[in-house]
């Protein structure tokens, strides 16, 4: 049998947004907060994001600066942070089985924050044919062995993506050592801004084929290299050693599923409502499980907020009724995708299939108009936000809310 | 020559005999490289083979030989059953047909079971299965353990393995087989050819045209463990005149496997998926278990069926040239693995090799990789005694620093990440290493070798 111990609340996943709730739940004078993490190391993505872009405008910090940071403010405020500790299991509806190097151990909460974060999708889920051979990363893995580890990559990669993560990636090629031989993205343009895509492509040589897919992956033992196709029917053959497949992200959701919580088909990850409860009461959810991908400051962002719910939970409080937020196409996502008139605050994430310009948000319920919001120009995989000040017009007993896009 | 799941099985039979000194040659830089590395992992009750041949008789002796020996050394074998699924009136007419040739393959307690049956054991089954026929004698398997348990047992028993050693020529001195190798001569009094894909190419060098090897590949996708829950049985399509089809199974690892597609190929390296061969798969996937398309797939595989001209085995002794063909052995080659081992060592001491006294052989206690048995992280005690069975690296497959550890160390050894991946499931999990893989390169780089 293993151990059994009590804990007031328990956060799975020491990055931002974990270690922010735990901050804000610590400094709000709750006794036992217990942030645990399965890697050796707290801090969760920004560990191994070299680059800056973290902080705050008057103290710009890079990753491994602002995990340090987060850890420090969580620890501070008197939260336990541990480490290679993994939550196998749940034990009841807010207990976790654990293991790690001090064996097994069942620890039960009074509340339980998920903030497990999200991984890119590997080639193989992408169904990228071809031959398996080494030289194959995310941009996770090649951050982890170039900043973490110190471990050298091949000599000439191929990065698929053109999203900002892509662009880290090809900047963490190139801090290697190795050549970028050319960005390669499905869409017609590059998702990030102007100036970061220009200064790849004209400041760095890296050229960039747009509208252009991956078909194959070439070479025995070693990549050699990766066969392109463009929508217009042209193939070729960039030779490399290297590929890696960036963005695409998708939540770690097993604790989320396992423990049965209701997940939203467009995210994939747990059903939220504007204060971060999940479906099961006492549960909520926070960071890239929610959104798969988002900055480092909305993840912290949400754990905070998150902190507040937590502490009414604690305090008795039952989770609010609400209705479910849609989004129509070309939009893909929205989070959080619960709504309740008392929602207030957190803006939502929601993402577009296609570029979108001089564009109308609807927000929509039952045939009646919500809100709408001007949009000027919205690209996939980029960050498209949408105020939350329209909340209290929603009708807790009406049916679902819908987002809706419509050009002007 | 061939350190394959065939080749390592015969070396270790072979190693029985302490007075025999024995030589298993691979060319590539670790066992089970070739087919081996990329099957079906299933172990087969022989049902369906052709009654009468070699290969019916090998895989029905070999399903039990290799079911006691993966008791007895930790191999993970599930018995979970088939189902061959009918879904039109010609198939379910077949079905009786098949139910009565298990019989004469020595396969009892099949069943037909109608479709309210068949939905009641496989809900998630597709709509339209008109029935099924049960085999419940029908097993998962990891083939990768197998392979290692031989070859491990094989080395730790006498047997000298070499790797990275490929066979350029072979010509005869005296009563001398004389190798030419990329690392050498070899000199041996008697050869088996187990090479596999190549064991035609042997067997032609050594003045026998005996069978072609037409690589036929078969490509797998690997679903994440969430589709686990979907399916109980091995799904099997009802073989027809084009073919064996499709299957859906569960993995011992606790995946659920879509595939092979079955193409006949003249190269023997084009272990590569194609983007019409994956359509396919999906296609047919989508029919038998809808559900499934839905999960993420975690892996991609294709491996090469050593198929020939044949029906059956081409296992053949060559007396006068102390020489033994094992060829043309397909995908049930793991299943019948020991069974072959067993007749190959007949075959030679009836061919005149005098083995000398046979002696038990140490006995080998695998690594589990299976979910149905504790893996290391769920064993308190074993974390008590050593923490790094605690310290879970690969957070995907559960893989504790302890196993990665045991595995460089071991008696064969990895000799790259693949290898490493298929000896703990290091990296082989959902993220594909995402979250893990530069860790696990730490790991592999630093053992001192």
């Amino acid at each position: 049998m293993s151990r059994v111990r009590q804990v007031d609340v328990l956060i799975v996943g020491a990055g931002p947004a974990g270690l922010a709730a735990a901050a804000r739940l610590a400094t709000a004078r709750v006794p036992r907060v217990e942030v645990m993490d399965r890697e050796s190391q707290a801090g969760g993505v920004p560990r191994h994001c070299a680059h800056g872009g973290y902080g705050t405008w008057r103290h710009p910090l890079t990753g491994p600066e602002y995990a340090r940071l987060l850890v420090g403010a969580a620890e501070r405020a008197g939260a336990v942070v541990r480490t290679h500790v993994t939550a196998l299991d749940w034990a009841g509806p807010l207990a976790l089985h654990t293991v790690g190097p001090g064996g097994p151990e069942t620890i039960e909460a009074r509340a339980v924050v998920l903030a497990t974060g999200a991984r890119e999708r590997p080639r193989s889920a992408r169904l990228v044919p071809g031959t398996r051979p080494a030289g194959v990363y995310t941009t996770g893995e090649l951050q982890q062995a170039v900043h973490l580890y110190g471990q050298r990559v091949g000599a000439r990669a191929v990065v698929v993506g053109a999203e900002n993560v892509s662009y880290a990636a090809a900047a963490t090629v190139r801090a290697a050592g190795a050549a970028v031989v050319a960005m390669v993205t499905d869409l017609p343009r590059p998702q990030t801004t102007i100036a970061r895509a220009a200064d790849a492509r004209l400041g760095q040589g890296i050229p960039l084929l747009t509208d252009t897919t991956v078909t194959e992956l070439l070479g025995h033992g070693r990549l050699s290299g990766v066969r392109v196709r463009h929508h217009d029917g042209r193939t070729a053959v960039l030779p490399c050693d290297t590929v890696v497949f960036t963005g695409d992200f998708v939540p770690e959701h097993e604790l989320a599923r396992r423990g049965g919580l209701t997940l939203d088909t467009g995210t994939r990850g747990p059903v939220v409502d504007g204060s971060l409860h999940t479906s099961r009461p006492g549960v909520f959810a926070v960071g890239s499980v929610l959104h798969a991908v988002e900055s480092a400051a909305t993840a912290a962002r949400e754990g905070a907020h998150a902190a507040g719910a937590v502490l009414e939970a604690l305090a008795g409080a039952e989770p609010p009724d609400g209705v479910p937020l849609l989004v129509e196409p070309p939009l893909r996502w929205i989070a959080p995708n619960r709504v309740t008139p008392a929602d207030r605050g957190l803006p939502y994430v929601l993402r577009t299939t296609v570029p979108l310009n001089r564009s109308l948000l609807h927000v929509v319920q039952d045939g009646r108009t919500l809100h709408r919001q001007v949009l000027l120009r919205a690209l996939p995989n980029r960050t498209l936000t949408l105020a939350a000040r329209w909340t209290h017009r929603v009708d807790p007993k009406g049916g679902p809310v819908a987002v809706q896009i419509t050009s002007r | 020559m061939g350190a394959g799941v065939v080749g390592s099985a015969i070396a270790r039979a072979l190693a029985h005999h302490p007075n025999l000194r024995i030589a298993l040659l691979e060319a590539q830089d670790d066992i089970g490289q070739g087919s081996s590395k990329a099957n079906t992992a299933i172990l087969h009750t022989g049902f369906d083979a052709t009654p009468g041949t070699l290969e019916a008789r090998l895989v029905r002796e070999g399903a039990h030989l290799l079911a006691e020996y993966a008791t007895a050394t930790g191999i993970p074998v599930e018995p979970v059953g088939a189902l061959l699924v009918a879904w039109n009136e010609d198939q379910l007419a077949a079905l009786p047909r098949l139910a009565e040739k298990a019989e004469r393959n020595d396969c009892p307690g099949t069943s037909l079971i109608g479709p309210e049956g068949l939905y009641a054991r496989e809900p998630h089954l597709g709509p339209g299965a008109l029935g099924a026929l049960h085999v419940p004698g029908e097993s998962i398997i990891c083939p990768w353990t197998t392979n290692l348990a031989y070859a491990t047992q094989a080395v730790r028993n006498g047997v000298d393995l070499h790797l990275n050693t490929q066979v350029r020529t072979v010509g005869r001195h005296h009563d001398h087989h004389v190798l030419d190798t990329s690392r050498g001569p070899l000199r041996t009094r008697w050869l088996v050819n187990a090479a596999g894909l190549h064991a035609d190419t042997l067997d032609r060098a050594l003045g026998h045209d005996d069978f072609t090897v037409t690589p036929r590949r078969g490509q797998l996708l690997v679903f994440d463990k969430f589709a686990r829950d979907l399916v109980h049985h091995i799904l099997l399509p009802v073989p027809t005149a084009l073919g064996k089809g499709v299957l859906v199974a569960p993995t011992v690892y606790g995946n659920v496997l879509l595939g092979p597609t079955a193409e006949d190929l003249d190269d023997k390296r084009a272990t590569l998926s194609t983007a019409e061969g994956l359509r396919a798969l999906r296609d047919q996937g989508r029919r038998i278990l809808p559900a499934l398309l839905d999960e993420e797939v975690t892996a991609v595989y294709a491996g090469l069926r050593a198929a020939t001209e044949h029906e059956d085995y081409r296992i053949t002794a060559h007396p006068e040239q102390a020489y033994v063909t094992v060829g043309g052995i397909r995908s049930t080659g793991l299943t019948a693995s020991l069974a072959i081992a067993a007749y190959v060592t007949d075959l030679l001491a009836d061919s005149g090799l005098d083995p000398g006294p046979a002696a038990d052989l140490d006995p080998v206690r695998m690594p589990n990789l299976g979910e149905a048995f504790p893996r290391p992280y769920q064993r308190p005690e074993l974390i008590a005694a050593d923490p790094e069975y605690g310290t879970v690296v690969c957070h995907c497959e559960r893989v504790t620093r302890g196993e990665i550890r045991d595995a460089l160390t071991a008696t064969i050894p990895p000799a790259g990440l693949d290898g490493l991946r298929r000896r703990t499931r290091a990296r082989a999990g959902r993220c594909q290493g995402f979250h893990c893989g530069a860790a696990v390169r730490k790991l592999f780089e630093e053992v001192p070798r």
